[in-house]
């Protein structure tokens, strides 16, 4: 095992005492793609913080390549790369430079570091970029260039936390493709995100987290499979005073699985949205339908079935 | 383990890595970092110990200004000037770092112990602040009407005095960097460094103070001080210091305490 986290838990002491990380155990393999799913607030960075060396746990454990952080956190972070969650690329060096200093950080020879770095500007498509400073660069290249910096001393595993916030869409494809790539290379992944396009597309597994917890872990496919094969519809209503009605009403219709009862309207798990859309419609048209939202299986729908709530809330 | 440099080869290694970065960014900049470390003590000689001396007895200085202040100006101008190294080549730059952009987490994650990171700010800057010391001597001994020349035959103290002093005012410029925002650093500079610098028997001998007792016994509390009294002991003999057995303990003692508030304070930003 690459990563393992035992029994992990964060309570960050203050004014107001947050339990950040409240148990987690998770166990990342030898070159896989691991993503830690999870809306805001859910102890994602917390969690890769502590596995980075850099925030020391309350209790528990976590080892990378079988060195405890705690203990060793200089000889642990040999082993370690990070992209941390903001842009931390240094302001007064050039692109090269950074990758260039940073292999020297790690020891590396000025040959060696500079030949690494040449050849991650090229794997990276930042040979033009070479001269210029950080603050030149778009969200995009500023992104790409700290991926390229993390791996520059070969570590064994690369963090990645949030690493598509605030890039436009076409970065983030990008991003994905660098991402994907480094499997060539045999480095293990852990990301963390609250997108759950970029969970499905990327990771091996996933494990979603909430309120420091861990509620689900196994791949897209077979959390899926376990939780979410359902399509999702969600009605919000007008009137909401015989919403126990229309739920009995709606709950005969076939295709529908099972019903909750929102404050404001209704959410149904069903089989698929086909066919029964027409009936549904009418049905609540009575109590002054407003909107009605519709989420095929998915990543988003194993989190609405394990929480009730939407990623996004 | 799967690595085979040994730690003692990598902390090397990294250390000297952290030293280049740092020589490449002042590099970029050397002539800002000569005119910031060279315009004080440049016009403080000029007006005190060129211009003064040539005003006939109208100027109230005079009394005092002349060859005597220049030379009992010249250990407090490199005192001075070690001082400012701290503050502008770690305070300055480690706020920034730890401000929005957080620069510094790239160097914290390199693979050696976090203090070491926080070592080589203060390494660098007492190197600087030997340079910036050593900058003041020409200018003292071209300047004044009079030159000042600094007695160097007792280099031997003078060097440890300037190896501790620097490593002290590094040791303030930790502390201050590692506890204040970039907002406030202004403000910092003008409560807490001016003011010590200007009671720090930078302009007169402590021993002078002794018509003001009061004074003589609170400023045993500024750092500067020892800096200063051990600097006069070394480069100008010929006027009046405290003790050497007095100043070099005292200047160890407040680089432990300095040295260890900026490291708790550099290790609280870094690890939480
Ligand atoms: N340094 C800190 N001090 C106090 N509370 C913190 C600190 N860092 C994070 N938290 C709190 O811990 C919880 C988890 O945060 P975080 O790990 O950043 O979540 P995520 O990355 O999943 O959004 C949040 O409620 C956050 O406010
Ligand atoms: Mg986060």
């Amino acid at each position: 095992m690459i990563v393992e986290i035992e029994a992990l838990t964060k309570v960050y002491e203050g004014k107001q005492r947050v339990v950040a990380v409240d148990g987690i155990d998770l166990e990342v393999k030898e070159g896989e793609i691991f993503g830690l799913l999870g809306p805001n607030g859910a102890g994602k960075t917390t969690t890769i913080g502590v596995a980075t060396t850099r925030t020391l746990p309350t209790s528990g454990k976590v080892r990378i390549n079988g060195i405890d952080v705690v203990d060793q956190p200089a000889r642990a972070r040999r082993s370690i790369g990070v992209v941390p969650q903001f842009n931390t690329l240094d302001r007064s060096l050039t692109i090269f430079e950074n990758l260039y200093y940073h292999c020297r950080y790690f020891g590396f020879s000025h040959a060696q570091a500079r030949d690494r770095s040449d050849q991650l500007l090229a794997q990276f498509l930042l040979t033009e970029r070479r001269k210029a400073f950080p603050a030149q660069l778009s969200g995009g290249l500023a992104q790409r260039v700290q991926i390229a910096r993390a791996i520059a001393h070969r570590p064994t595993v690369l963090f990645l936390d949030e690493p598509s916030a605030g890039l436009d869409p076409q970065s983030r494809l990008a991003m994905w493709t660098a991402v994907q790539s480094l499997r060539k290379d045999g480095i293990t992944v852990l990301l963390t995100t609250h997108y759950m396009e970029e969970a499905d597309a990327l990771s091996d597994r996933v494990a979603i987290v909430d309120h420091g917890r861990l509620l689900a872990l196994g791949s897209p496919q077979k959390l899926k499979d376990t939780f979410g094969a359902q399509t999702i519809i969600q009605l919000t209503l007008r009137q909401t005073d015989q919403l126990a009605a229309l739920a009995a009403e709606l709950a005969t219709r076939s295709g529908v699985q099972n019903i909750e009862t929102l404050d404001d309207g209704l959410r149904l798990f069903t089989t698929g949205a086909e066919g029964l859309l027409p009936d549904l419609i009418q049905s609540a048209a009575r109590l002054g339908l407003r909107d009605i939202a519709i989420n095929e299986p998915s990543l988003e729908t194993v989190f609405i079935h394990l929480t009730g709530r939407d990623l996004r809330e | 383990m799967n690595n085979p440099i040994s730690d003692r080869s990598l902390f090397v290694k990294a250390f000297y890595g952290l030293l280049l970065r740092d020589l490449r960014v002042i590099s970029r900049e050397l002539a800002p970092f000569l005119l910031r470390v060279g315009m004080q003590p440049l016009l403080f000689l000029f007006v005190f110990t060129y211009i003064m001396p040539r005003m006939a007895g109208g100027s109230p200085m005079a009394s005092t200004a002349g060859p005597g202040f220049g030379t009992v100006l010249l250990p407090g101008l490199m005192a001075v000037a070690i001082m400012f190294c701290g503050i502008a080549a770690v305070a300055l730059p480690l706020s920034t770092e730890f401000g929005s952009t957080r620069e510094i987490d790239d160097r914290v994650m390199c693979p050696v112990p976090v203090a070491a990171v926080a070592l080589e700010k203060v390494v660098f800057s007492a190197l600087q602040s030997i340079v910036a010391a050593g900058l003041v001597i020409p200018m003292a001994i071209w300047i004044p009407a009079s030159p000042v020349y600094p007695d160097l035959h007792r280099w031997p103290l003078m060097a440890i005095v300037l190896v501790l002093s620097s490593l002290l005012a590094g040791a303030l410029g930790l502390a201050i960097g590692s506890s204040v925002s970039p907002r406030h650093i202004g403000l910092v500079f003008s409560i807490l460094v001016v003011p010590i610098t200007f009671l720090g028997c930078v302009y007169y001998p402590w021993a002078y103070l002794d018509k003001i007792r009061w004074l003589q016994i609170a400023v045993l509390l500024n750092p500067i001080v020892y800096i200063c009294e051990g600097l006069r002991s070394a480069v100008t003999p010929q006027v009046h210091s405290m003790p050497v057995w007095i100043v070099l303990p005292a200047l160890v003692v407040f680089l432990a305490i300095l040295g260890r508030l900026g490291l708790r304070a550099f290790l609280r930003r870094v690890i939480s």
